[in-house]
């Protein structure tokens, strides 16, 4: 086989001048594949992961021809989480390719993973031809009955005239209103059938009308309740990084003086520097946050679906608040937390109008300092005995002060994920690149390969822990192929870490099926990918190994010994009163 | 193996709202705070007519874990339009979110619950066995119904009205044995002048 098979090159951009020219020259569909390529390209789209196989080997063959870049990735979930990283740092849907039966059933968690994120993905997947689907033929699986629960729309297109239709309605779909992924089945007659029907550039089906902006009458008395309130804080949610609305939250938080909370998603929304900042609340939350989130009198969520893991209990989760709920999706008006505003539309509009409609700030300066007095009692902390082995929190943190401002950090899932979240400060939105909903372990490898093509100029760094790494690590290979400039930072504590943290606290030190004394050494492993691979276990060499890989022009894996001991607080056990958070192990058997 | 301690005032320690939320998440006064009563909803849904809808809206209230009682679907006089009935029965705050979540499919055109006293129908076959062909006929009258097959061992009757009239009905066959039963579910409108289209409920 030729190299253009795994890689093809594209063919040099036109220039501006010669667009109508290019559109003039447009070419003309001639299959169902082109009209899905074509459609995708009308749709802007200029890069694709995935994999080839039989069921969408049509699909490719008009890739050929096409100015879309093609990444060839290990395996279909690499596809599908690169594609979805795309799509968090470029804010268009990224695109995720695989052929039938196994190939789409490995696209699922991914597909699952930019459902529970809201993440814009479409994926276009190869089917059996129509005549054998329903007989159980080579690779047949119901794609479109599998994914039904984890697309925002799905599609059969079995007609190879409305095929290139399906495809840019998905794609209008996968970015319009709330953001997530839509999957185009192609079974393969349909791809290689003849048609001459022209994709038309992309639009949301007539049954689709995302909210825009709010009920005025309700703006009204949100604003009059947020006027009024003693005790008010923000919580900023993905929504507000989804929804372009980070500069009127920011502008928001700082004329009312309202301090501002994140949920995970939304870190970067609000820059953890500013000083009305207490950071992220849930979980392994900040004190402050978690403090400000449960003794607030109003609270104003914006863009946030007030997920388990954000509120502890519900029964005590800001129970004393007012909720201002801003949303762009109805169904998540008191679907977990009740809203005694639910404000519908795009946040960064109702935002604006609930500013309009504000003509005071709240009096709140005693809240403030009560705020401030939090945020110092409970800082996020960490002791750094030079004798022990390397604190996760430390790499961490002497990493976030060596990178660029505006780096890009992606993770797998676990302890390490919880360091990332506490100890880097996030300023910039599209900055945290993470599976945040549906605890993807894996999503680290390949999703900084899609961070670092969705925004080639930034820095990319990746946290990964030993067991994430396992299990999607052939993605370097493709890291090292397309010669892509990503720290990977293994914080190695040769275990599922947060499993055994659990198993500690609430299975009395019970530890089934969570350690992994086996692991392979990653710096050596990285070295026979074609990455650079560095392992680091003292304290006086954090700074020179995190500098000469950073520094590497291509992949790095750091192996990052670490404290096996180590453990992620504060911690708010599952269910529990975010107020209520534990400090150490000792304070978790007294709640 | 226990890490440290972070600083700061322990749980027991800390200022602590009195206040608590219900499991809805709704703020609550603990002591007035009364249980939702289950009660049946009837959902009359327009949805695209194309394949898979079905599914996607039968799948949506299975997965989300709402009791569906009965769903039926059928054309309407708009070929690109089917109109499905679905009575579930859910603590009050089970229907709004099932309302929700069926309005959010992008092949959903309109919901609306209808109110207590839209007009409900369903259909029912009853088979039951064919020694008393005149007793049953009477039988069948007495609920509007009509026999629509009879064999020398069974006769079949057709009844059609409201849930609580097939029960009855069903219930009076069981003197002449019921071999079968099929029923359809509801199929329900909402009364007076006012129709349904993309708005919801309105007069024309």
């Amino acid at each position: 086989m030729s190299e253009r098979a795994f890689h093809h090159d594209p063919e040099p951009e036109p220039s501006a001048d010669d667009e109508d020219e290019a559109s003039e020259d447009a070419r003309e569909v001639t299959t169902g594949a082109e009209a899905a390529i074509i459609a995708l390209e009308e749709a802007g789209v200029d890069m694709a992961f995935g994999v080839q196989g039989g069921a969408i080997m049509p699909v490719y063959d008009a890739l050929y021809d096409s100015d879309i870049e093609h990444i060839t990735m290990a395996h279909e979930q690499g596809a599908a989480h690169a594609a979805d990283a795309y799509g968090i740092v470029s804010g268009d849907p990224g695109v995720a390719m695989a052929t039938s039966g196994p190939g789409a059933t490995n696209l699922v968690t991914g597909i699952a993973d930019a459902s529970m994120d809201s993440d814009p993905m479409i994926a276009l997947t190869g089917q059996v031809a129509t005549d054998f689907v329903g007989n159980d033929a080579f690779q047949e699986v119901d794609t479109v009955g599998i994914t039904q629960p984890i697309t925002k729309q799905n599609y059969f297109a079995g007609d190879p005239d409305t095929l290139g239709e399906d495809v840019s309605e998905a794609f209008a779909l996968a970015d319009a209103g709330r953001q997530g992924p839509t999957l185009v089945d192609l079974p393969k007659d349909a791809s290689k059938a003849e048609t001459d029907v022209q994709p038309v550039s992309p639009e949301t089906p007539e049954t689709y009308h995302p909210p825009e902006t709010a009920d005025e009458a309700v703006i009204e008395a949100a604003a009059e309740a947020l006027e009024a309130a003693d005790r008010p804080a923000i919580l900023s949610g993905g929504g507000v990084i989804k929804g372009e609305a980070n500069d009127e939250l920011r502008a928001f938080a700082r004329e009312y003086e309202i301090p501002v909370i994140t949920t995970m998603p939304g870190l970067g929304s609000f820059p953890e520097t500013d000083e009305l900042s207490l950071g992220m609340a849930g979980m392994h939350g900040t004190g402050a946050a978690n403090m400000a989130i449960t003794n607030c009198d109003v609270l104003l969520g914006v863009g946030t679906r007030f997920d388990d893991r954000l509120t502890g209990g519900v029964d005590t989760f800001a129970p004393d608040a007012e909720v201002i709920h801003v949303e762009i999706d109805p169904a998540e008006i008191n679907k977990n937390i009740y809203a005694d505003y639910p404000l519908l539309g795009d946040a960064e509009r109702v935002l604006e109008q609930l500013d309009d409609a504000l003509t005071d700030a709240p009096a709140a300066e005693t809240w403030r300092e009560q705020c401030q007095t939090w945020k110092s009692e409970y800082p996020l902390d960490y002791e750094t005995p030079e004798d022990e082995p390397l604190k996760p929190q430390y790499v961490v943190e002497r990493f976030a002060e060596l990178a660029d401002d505006d780096a890009i950090v992606t993770t797998g899932v676990g302890q390490h994920q919880m360091w990332a979240c506490q100890f880097w400060t996030y300023t910039e939105p599209r900055t945290w690149v993470s599976s945040n909903g549906l605890g993807t372990m894996g999503y680290g490898v390949p999703s900084a390969i899609g961070a670092k093509l969705g925004a080639p100029d930034r820095e990319v760094v990746t946290f990964d822990g030993d067991g994430s790494f396992l299990m999607t690590m052939q993605e370097l290979s493709v890291a090292v192929r397309e010669d892509l400039d990503i720290t990977y930072v293994i914080l190695n504590n040769e275990a599922i870490g947060m499993v055994r943290q659990w198993q500690d606290g609430f299975y009395e030190g019970r530890r089934m099926a969570s350690e992994y004394p086996w692991i392979p050494e990653f710096d050596l492993l990285a070295e026979s990918f074609g990455a650079r691979g560095f392992r680091l276990e003292e304290y006086d060499e954090v700074d020179d190994v995190i500098q000469e890989a950073r520094e590497y022009d291509g992949p790095a894996v750091i192996d990052a010994i670490i404290d096996p001991g180590e453990n992620v607080y504060p911690m708010v056990p599952s269910g529990g009163d975010n107020g209520q958070f534990a400090l150490s192990e000792d304070q978790l058997d007294n709640l | 193996m226990s890490s440290g301690e972070l600083p700061g005032p322990a749980p027991g320690e800390r200022m602590r709202p009195e206040g608590r939320r219900n499991t809805q998440g709704i703020r609550i006064d603990p002591e007035a705070e009364a249980t939702h009563q289950p009660r049946h909803a009837v959902l009359s849904a327009l949805v695209k007519h194309e394949p898979g809808v079905l599914a996607e809206v039968s799948g949506l209230f299975s997965r989300r874990q709402f009791n569906i009682e009965s769903l039926t679907v059928g054309p309407t006089t708009d070929d690109d339009v089917a109109r499905m009935t679905i009575v579930i029965e859910e603590p009050e705050p089970g229907v709004e979110q099932a309302k929700k979540q069926l309005r959010k499919l992008i092949p959903t055109i309109a919901v609306e619950e209808l109110e207590p006293e839209a007009m409900r129908r369903e259909l029912a076959l009853v088979k039951v066995q064919g020694e008393k062909p005149d007793d049953i006929q009477s039988v069948a009258e007495m609920y509007g119904g009509q026999a629509v097959d009879a064999s020398t061992d069974a006769v079949t009757v057709e009844i059609t009205g409201s849930k609580q009239k097939i029960d009855a009905a069903i219930e009076a066959f069981e003197q002449f044995e019921v071999e079968e039963v099929v029923r359809t579910g509801a199929a329900a409108l909402g009364r007076g002048e006012e129709t349904m289209d993309a708005n919801g409920y309105s007069e024309e």
